[in-house]
């Protein structure tokens, strides 16, 4: 549904985007990550027609969003960052503009109206001034804007940003629900969204893609995938760093924590280890008293990091 | 047929817009005292002697446009700038030129309505004397159409900036220009230190050598087709400034 192809926007001598490519089927829920000033939102409004590209194409639904604007606008739905919205109007209003301004009209328009105010929790502000309404409630505003008229596509900057933890949670469960008929693209700064709602991720950095693949496949990539943490009661630390760094399929060991008595280290394993780690770690450490033993899945906090900051990065591992 | 109904979206948002704000009520209640205090005492209406409208009324309307004008079209693109509801609008299934023209007309109409509202000047006349209506309905076609070229130039104004504060004082420096190059002590500097010819090209672009014909009851196609070239134009060179200002 959504074919980017080496999207590229320059703001005076800045590249801000630098040849963006991917794509979205229906049933996928693309999630986008980056730093501050990545590019995420400028790639959003290339994609939604709003920012002419300076290099590169990006269609929906096959209507390239040049050439065609106004046929590939009507499949998108669209939620800015920020969330913007007209002030001087009531909910109700601007809800009835955005139905109109998508064509819908009589009935349809009041049921689109009523089924975005239920799935959006607007009903107690309906009738009250945009102007006055707090920011998570603007920002569920906008997005029920976005959804009014079902579209196959949505693009999402910040879906999340100021909401209350069950607005989230709510809004994560919406957007996954919807994911499965639709095509959609959002960004986030909060990465369990990925988990809890991307089928794929990508990290973009500087205006370029830096990973591309499932939020599973982006966590191998983190050097604590498979890492074995294990804590123990009443031995000296360099003792418990020495025995497992002897261990074979341990690649290096760190300290995490001495406290109290209590050692807790995490030894990375080597490429060949995979999961026979947690078992020779369990072993080496079978006359101490294990408090815990877990091996990591691997953290996407740690994965972004890493790449987007490769020198900090490691000086902190 | 489907672009004007996406036009007249627009443009019912943006009436609805003047009307949530006290901002609307405001300045009709300032144009009408304008219009009232200027024709009676200003003017000395009632002294003259003779009923008619044209010349105490309608010879002010250039000059009151002069603010009143650009207050109305200050925040069409400005605060949509601003608050960043830009990014919304157009990104919707409409074309630019369907958005400029839906808010250019609910500003047009909204100057109409006021200008409407001074029919108690039109009764009274008719009280008074028997007027020449006809002269008084050109008169009126006139002034709305020399109302909408200054709120197209306040269309290319705003979309210039964020700030309406900016934008107003742009829009006002553009119209004092076309009202003093039909101003006639300028058109007499103009006279004396430079040729006729360039007199007469300078004049040629002022709202008030064109608004004359209609206070006369002339409806002479150029003055019509001035006045819409004004706005086309303006209009034309919003859509080139929204579209400078993504291009990036
Ligand atoms: N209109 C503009 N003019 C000039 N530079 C711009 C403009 N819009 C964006 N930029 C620059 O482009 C870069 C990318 O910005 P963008 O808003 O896409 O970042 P982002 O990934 O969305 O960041 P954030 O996480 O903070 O939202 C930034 O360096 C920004 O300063
Ligand atoms: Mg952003």
């Amino acid at each position: 549904m959504i074919k980017v192809q080496n999207l590229a926007k320059t703001f005076g001598a800045k590249r801000a985007v630098d040849g963006v490519s991917f794509s979205v089927d229906r049933g996928e829920v693309l999630g986008f990550l980056g730093p501050n000033g990545a590019g995420k939102s400028t790639t959003m409004r290339m994609v939604t027609g709003f920012l002419p590209p300076s290099g590169g194409t990006a269609s929906i639904g096959g209507f390239d969003i040049v050439e065609h604007p106004i046929q590939a606008k009507r499949l998108m739905g669209y939620l800015p960052e920020n969330a913007p919205a007209y002030t001087d109007m009531t909910v109700y209003g601007f809800l009835n503009f955005a139905a109109e301004i998508r064509g819908l009209s009589g009935d349809a328009k009041k049921q689109a109206v009523t089924r975005v105010v239920e799935m959006c929790f607007l009903e107690p502000v309906l009738h009250q001034s945009v102007e006055t309404l707090s920011k998570g409630y603007r920002h569920r505003t906008c997005f029920a804007q976005s959804i009014i008229h079902d579209p196959d596509v949505l693009v999402l900057d910040e879906p999340t940003d100021g909401l209350d933890p069950n607005q989230k949670h709510e809004i994560r469960q919406l957007i996954r629900r919807m994911g499965q008929k639709k095509a959609i693209i959002f960004s986030t700064h909060i990465l369990e969204e990925v988990d809890a709602v991307c089928s794929r991720a990508i990290i973009i950095d500087r205006g370029r893609i830096v990973a591309n693949g499932t939020p599973q496949e982006l966590r191998q990539k983190s050097e604590w995938a498979g890492a074995v943490t294990l804590r123990v009661k009443g031995v000296a630390s360099s003792a418990v760093t020495a025995r497992l760094g002897q261990v074979p399929l341990v690649k290096r060991v760190t300290l995490v924590e001495e406290k109290d008595g209590r050692v807790t280290v995490r030894a990375f394993p080597r490429s060949d280890a995979n999961s026979a780690l947690a078992q020779a770690v369990g072993e080496a450490a079978r006359e101490w008293q294990i408090e815990q033993l877990h091996s990591e899945e691997g953290r996407l906090d740690e994965v972004f990091r890493s790449i987007t900051m490769p020198d900090t990065a490691k000086e902190a591992a | 047929m489907n672009t004007w109904r996406n036009v007249w979206t627009i443009t019912k948002r943006e009436l609805g817009a003047y009307f949530t704000s006290p901002l609307a009520y405001i300045f009709i209640v300032i144009f009408l005292l304008l219009c009232g205090f200027f024709t009676f005492f200003v003017a000395r209406f009632l002294d003259a002697g003779e009923a008619s409208l044209v010349r105490p009324f309608f010879d002010w309307h250039p000059w009151f446009y002069l603010f009143l004008v650009p207050a109305v079209g200050m925040r069409l693109w400005a605060e949509e700038r601003r608050v960043g509801t830009i990014e919304l609008l157009l990104t919707m299934p409409i074309t630019a030129w369907q958005a400029i023209v839906g808010k250019f007309l609910a500003s047009w109409l909204f100057l109409g309505l006021a200008l409407v509202l001074t029919f108690p000047m039109v009764m009274t006349v008719n009280y008074l004397g028997s007027p020449d209506n006809g002269v008084i309905l050109t008169a009126y076609v006139g002034s709305w159409l020399m109302a909408g070229a200054y709120l197209a130039i306040s269309c290319v104004a705003s979309a210039l900036t964020r700030s309406q504060v900016v934008s107003f004082i742009i829009a006002v420096m553009i119209c004092l220009f076309l009202i003093l190059a039909g101003y006639p002590p300028v058109i007499n500097v103009l006279e004396q230190f430079a040729s006729g010819h360039l007199a007469d090209f300078v004049t040629s672009f002022s709202v008030m050598t064109h608004f004359e014909g209609f206070q006369k009851g002339v409806l002479d196609s150029r003055d019509i087709l001035f006045f819409l070239s004004v706005i086309g134009f303006s209009l034309f060179t919003t859509s080139v400034i929204l579209r400078t200002h993504r291009a990036g």
